[in-house]
């Protein structure tokens, strides 16, 4: 069975945001990038389940400039045979689904796997985008993933709980937790990493749909009303008659 | 030109989050000098269809199928689509839900639309172009986003938009089919599971939320979260911390790779505030922090904060509420 895991190149999640001077670009400087942290439960998940089909291949696909190819060896040192970086800088969910769309018909993939959403533009669009131009189902979010034979059973998020679906391949999933204990590389696949393929290709497809003109930081927080502990219910009044929240 | 609304609605209600995006599609409307039509998804009533008039709905569009009480992927995007061709809708509006999100993305691309979705404010169309604010980098920033293409589709953040209430007012609810088939239903589930929702509220959809952390000690203390909760009319939750070992589920669990909450006011009690977690909640109109660490990074996010022992103030608390009540 053949995976294709899309990975993004995100900002580490303790990174503090600022943008470019015009306010049209995130400042990437002194910014570490890391494996967008949900598209880390699909690689797994992929990884986990081609071993215990003992065959299969697992393609990393990332979206990006050459300089997400740190995070995409690390993907290999995880456990991915190879992979595959469509040379350019992601636009937007649309632009990004359209090249996913024609790798994985190229590819001809079965199982087509992503994190829920990316930490950074948090768009939770391109799983039923690609989904959409492949004429395939999507299952997202998706908290549970097993295969047997050519069906999958899913367990897919809904608000208040759960739904189980039941696709054939090939289909797509957006992967959250808790799916799988995402996986750290080890020495062995950070020096096999080095020598499998990635191969990279230029984009395809009509374009951006939207365009960011401008990105805005929150208004700053006032500052916090500390009420001392001992008459703690002094708090419950503030909260109906200050706040008027309660 | 219309606009389009999709409402989702469960056990015969409207979801108070497509109220909100009922609203905000009318005043949409309003702005482009049309009417707003919804199209409804879900278990729902004639009368509370029809209610949608208070949020500015002149037209709701029902299929009654029976097979659409649950989500069912291929079926909504198709009806919706079809509802969408019926009014000639430029604008459709839904949900920042796992519905809206699911449906918004395939729907995008078979109407060649542009599609945002975490709307936080409502769109600004000057000067020939059409721009909508947008959360971003997991509530750490905004972006204004410009759609476009002819079609837009937006996806409502909730508790974003204050719903409209103008009493009195009513839709026509007619009734409406997408003619479905069976190939439509192929990705229907086969099983649906509801988690107890501990005093009723789901977290989701929760005004006010109250939220322990590994402060807590352990899951037998739960009790005074709960104790809190049930005076507040609040739902629980949690950190990432605390649903790792197992002392809560999962999907209680807020936080960067959570669940993402904005509710009225949201109760921190025994969580130091990890930037991971702040993602998921700092959306919330009014955050209160309880920690013995005075030096705790949540306390630079928060509004209201109490320095103290959690054990001995959660009790106090839902005293005073009940009091109060």
């Amino acid at each position: 069975m053949k995976f294709l895991v899309c990975i993004s190149n995100v900002p580490d999640t303790t990174t503090k945001i600022t943008f470019t001077p015009d306010n049209k670009e995130f400042n990437k400087a002194g910014v570490q990038f890391v494996i967008n942290p949900w598209d880390e439960y699909a690689l797994t998940r992929a990884i986990e389940l081609k071993e215990a089909q003992g065959s299969g291949t697992v393609t990393v696909l990332n979206v990006g400039e050459a300089d997400t190819e740190p995070n995409i060896r690390k993907a290999l040192a995880i456990g991915a045979d190879d992979a595959i970086r469509v040379n350019a800088a992601p636009k937007d969910a649309y632009f990004v689904a359209e090249q996913i769309a024609a790798i994985a018909k190229e590819g001809a993939y079965d199982v087509i796997l992503m994190g829920k959403e990316s930490i950074d533009y948090n768009g939770f669009q391109v799983h039923g985008m690609v989904g959409e131009l492949l004429g395939i189902p999507t299952v997202a979010p998706a908290m549970k993933l097993d295969m047997s034979g050519n069906t999958a059973t899913l367990e897919r998020e809904i608000e208040g709980g759960k739904e189980i679906v039941e696709v054939n391949t090939p289909f797509v999933a957006s992967c959250q937790q808790p799916m799988c204990e995402p996986r750290i590389p080890n020495m062995r696949g950070i020096m096999t990493a080095r020598t499998k393929p990635l191969k990279v290709v230029e984009p395809t497809g009509e374009g951006a749909r939207t365009s960011v003109a401008e990105y805005a930081l929150p208004p700053k927080k006032q500052g916090v009303k500390l009420i001392p502990a001992e008459s703690a219910g002094e708090l419950i009044k503030l909260l109906r008659n200050e706040a008027k929240v309660i | 030109m219309s606009v389009l609304v999709v409402v989702e609605c469960d056990g015969g209600e409207v979801k108070k989050s497509s109220l909100e995006v009922a609203s905000y599609g009318s005043q949409v409307a309003q702005m482009l000098g049309t009417t707003a039509t919804a199209v409804a998804v879900g278990e729902a009533t004639e009368a509370n269809l029809a209610q949608l008039g208070e949020q500015g709905i002149s037209k709701v569009l029902y299929d009654a199928e029976p097979r659409l009480k649950d989500f069912v992927n291929g079926a909504y995007t198709k009806l919706i689509a079809a509802a969408a061709e019926k009014e000639g809708a430029q604008v459709i509006v839904l949900a920042n839900s796992n519905i809206g999100a699911a449906v918004g993305s395939r729907l995008s691309v078979r109407l060649k639309a542009s599609l945002a979705t975490n709307v936080v404010e409502l769109p600004k169309n000057e000067g020939g172009s059409f721009t909508v604010k947008r959360g971003a980098f997991s509530g750490k920033a905004f972006a204004d986003v410009v759609l476009t293409g002819d079609r837009k589709i937006l996806a409502v953040k909730k508790n974003s938009i204050e719903a409209l209430h103008e009493a009195g007012k009513t839709a026509t609810v007619e009734s409406f089919s997408a003619s479905l088939s069976d190939a439509d239903f192929a990705d229907a589930p086969k099983q649906v599971v509801m988690q107890d929702q501990a005093g009723g509220v789901l977290l989701p959809e929760a005004d006010r939320v109250v939220s322990g952390g590994r402060g807590m000690k352990g899951p037998e203390n739960w009790h005074l979260i709960e104790d809190l909760a049930k005076a507040l009319g609040a739902a629980t939750a949690c950190s990432k911390p605390v649903s790792d070992v197992d002392w809560r589920p999962h999907h209680e669990h807020v936080g960067q790779t959570g669940i993402t909450v904005s509710p009225n006011l949201y109760i921190a009690c025994g969580i130091s505030g990890a930037i991971q977690h702040l993602a998921g909640v700092n959306s919330s109109k009014v955050i209160v922090v309880i920690n013995k660490d005075p030096e705790a990074p949540f306390f630079k996010a928060a509004d209201y904060g109490i320095v103290g022992d959690v054990f001995e103030i959660l009790p106090k608390l839902t005293q005073a509420v009940k009091e109060l009540n």
